[in-house]
């Protein structure tokens, strides 16, 4: 195998007390798309941030195309094209203007600039737009005319963070068809997501990162593997009886049964064989007297995955109301 | 690192924040010709003020000299006070673009690090240039004329507006440090309006106590409106016992000499600053 395009080594990042990033190691191929995984506050953005130069690591060190991220931050910028969560073009210029002044700041050759603007104007679908004002896009227009910005000048590494965040469903199939093509090209993407079936559906190899680490690596199939096929959430009508409701379940599913207690939630891996596990379940809490409020199977989710590895939901940054203590108790049978 | 490198010169790094100072430059000015009403007011204001105190100090003449006229020793004072008021506009801009995310997006290009600095302060001086040169029309129509030749007054609204273009380095480094243009607004006038008003911009220093003329007289604001003031008048005669700034005996030569070693100092010591803060943006 080739020397990875990407590579990290201990990548750690404080802001005063907060510790963003706590020694990432990370390892990208040339040519392939690799997500980093998460909830809001788990690194992801600092992690981009430090690998487009914006941001300066406390700790470790990190290359990309061969560059180091500090010390040949200057050269690297030319081998590397980022899109934000927020749309990094000017309103009062044309989308054409927004490409060719990018363009003109990669120090592109003078007659390529305006060729390459055209080009791309063309592959996002905003020819007829082109010479309108960015300010009248609508918000999937103006993230493509970002994610043009970056990738105008055919930067070896294209750095995405959140790429789809707010864009409506149409919006995200177009970005997506579009993240394959580019694919395709030989352009090594590095995207950041806070959905499971994006990073499902996009990636070639995913990290999860959780709090400043990475908590799991691999390709979609093998994250999959390890939470186990379909999951069984349910819900006890009296919330005080969850505990006996999952020592009623233990090894019923693939998993032991894991707890939420402040929501009354209880959830199992229930494999490839979900429709037993459904009906068993229900048989041995009857037996058990314990009333159910709900009860379903779903393929896995962000938070599965989160349950499984840390046997915590994602936190979403400060905005859980919970005390932290409660939303991370962990129980286990 | 490897061998691969292309080593950068000087010479290509000074061609590139030129290059790139005026690419920002013109995406600065481009937002004058989308937005109509945003030129439209910003030359408005600057306008009002020749008009206003043209108008409002009239009876100021009676300090001056019988041939120098009120309008041609105060406007001269409001280029340069105009120009420093338009600096506060390079921090103001600046704030707005860190805001928008677009500066995250300047700094992960390979792009010249200043060059998002030489393009706002470049625009700011375009913008101030225009201004002054409306101004200049305006005070026409009220009676104001250069009297000293052609050359003396390009030199005159040249000084103005690069006492702005030194300001708006200042004005830079206020905009990037507090981040927030509301902020940067508000603190940009706690220094300005004592700045520009405690100076022989608007009024004859002898018509200030006495302590205040201190402080006036070392303000260099007052060196430069004394400076664009003479560019626009000529020699004037100074009658005995007539209180008028500049004071006799001091040149043109002096003056201007002055006047750019304030400008020089401003820059030498407020572009590295600003430089700096600039690279220290996460």
């Amino acid at each position: 195998m080739s020397a990875p395009i990407i590579r990290t080594e201990g990548i750690a990042k404080s802001f005063g007390e907060v510790h963003a990033l706590k020694g990432i190691d990370l390892e990208v191929q040339e040519g392939t798309v690799f997500g980093l995984l998460g909830p809001n506050g788990a690194g992801k953005t600092t992690g981009v941030r430090i690998l487009t130069t914006l941001l300066q690591p406390d700790a470790g060190r990190a290359e990309v195309a061969g560059y180091d991220v500090v010390r040949d931050a200057e050269a690297l910028r030319a081998h590397v094209g980022l899109a934000g969560q927020s749309a990094a073009i000017d309103g009062n210029l044309t989308g054409r203007e927004n490409l060719e002044m990018v363009a003109r700041l990669y120090h592109l050759p003078r007659p390529d600039v305006k060729r390459r603007a055209g080009e791309t104007l063309e592959r996002l679908g905003l020819r007829d737009a082109g010479d309108r004002p960015a300010r009248t896009y609508s918000g999937g227009m103006s993230r493509r005319l970002d994610l043009g910005a970056s990738l105008v000048a055919r930067p070896r590494v294209l750095f995405l963070d959140e790429p789809t965040t707010g864009l409506d469903p149409r919006s995200r199939l177009d970005l997506w068809a579009m993240i394959r093509e580019l694919r395709d090209e030989g352009i090594t993407l590095l995207l950041t997501t806070q959905y499971l079936e994006e990073a499902d559906s996009l990636t070639d190899r995913i990290a999860v990162i959780d709090l400043g680490s990475v908590i799991a690596e691999g390709t979609s199939d093998e994250l999959k593997d390890r939470i186990g096929g379909e999951v069984l959430e349910l819900h006890v009508a009296d919330r005080e009886r969850v505990d006996d409701a999952a020592a009623a379940l233990k090894e019923l599913g693939t998993s032991e049964p894991v707890v939420e207690a402040h929501t009354g939630s209880l959830r199992i891996q229930a494999g490839t064989d979900g429709a037993r596990v459904v009906v068993e379940a229900v048989r041995r809490l009857d037996d058990a007297g314990i009333r159910i409020g709900d009860i379903a199977l779903h393929k896995p989710t962000l938070d599965d995955v989160f349950l499984t590895l840390t046997g915590h939901v994602a936190e979403q940054e400060q905005e859980e109301e919970e005390p932290v203590a409660a939303g991370r108790g962990r129980k286990r049978g | 690192m490897s061998t691969t490198t292309p080593q950068i010169t000087i010479g290509m790094r000074m061609r590139w924040t030129l290059a790139d100072g005026l690419v920002i430059m013109r995406r600065n000015l481009l937002k004058f010709v989308r937005i109509p009403a945003l030129f439209v007011f910003s030359i408005v204001q600057p306008i009002m003020f020749v008009l206003l105190f043209v108008f409002v100090f009239n009876g100021l003449g009676g300090l001056l000299p019988p041939d120098v006229s009120y309008v041609n020793f105060l406007i001269p004072g409001i280029f340069v006070q105009t120009a420093i008021f338009g600096s506060t506009q390079t921090g103001i801009g600046l704030s707005e673009d860190l805001n928008s995310g677009i500066i995250d997006r300047f700094r992960s290009l390979p792009m010249a690090r200043s060059g998002v600095l030489v393009g706002r302060t470049l625009s700011d001086f375009v913008r101030n240039l225009v201004v002054v040169l409306l101004m200049t029309g305006v005070g026409y129509l009220v009676g104001f004329s250069f009297q000293a030749g052609l050359l003396s007054a390009i030199m005159a609204i040249l000084l103005a507006v690069f006492v702005g273009y030194a300001f708006s380095w200042v004005s830079a480094l206020i905009g990037l440090a507090i981040k927030d243009s509301e902020s940067v607004q508000a603190a940009s006038f706690t220094w300005i309006f004592p700045l520009t008003f405690i100076s022989s911009a608007l009024v004859p220093l002898q018509s200030m106590t006495p302590w205040l003329q201190t402080i006036a007289r070392n303000n260099p604001v007052t060196v430069w409106s004394n400076t664009v003031r003479l560019l626009t008048i000529g020699t004037v005669s100074y009658p005995n016992g007539i209180p008028f700034m500049p004071p006799a005996g001091e040149s043109l030569a002096g003056l201007l000499v002055k006047s750019f070693l304030w400008v020089g100092l401003i820059l030498v010591v407020f572009v590295p600053l600003a430089v700096r803060q600039y690279r220290k943006l996460t």
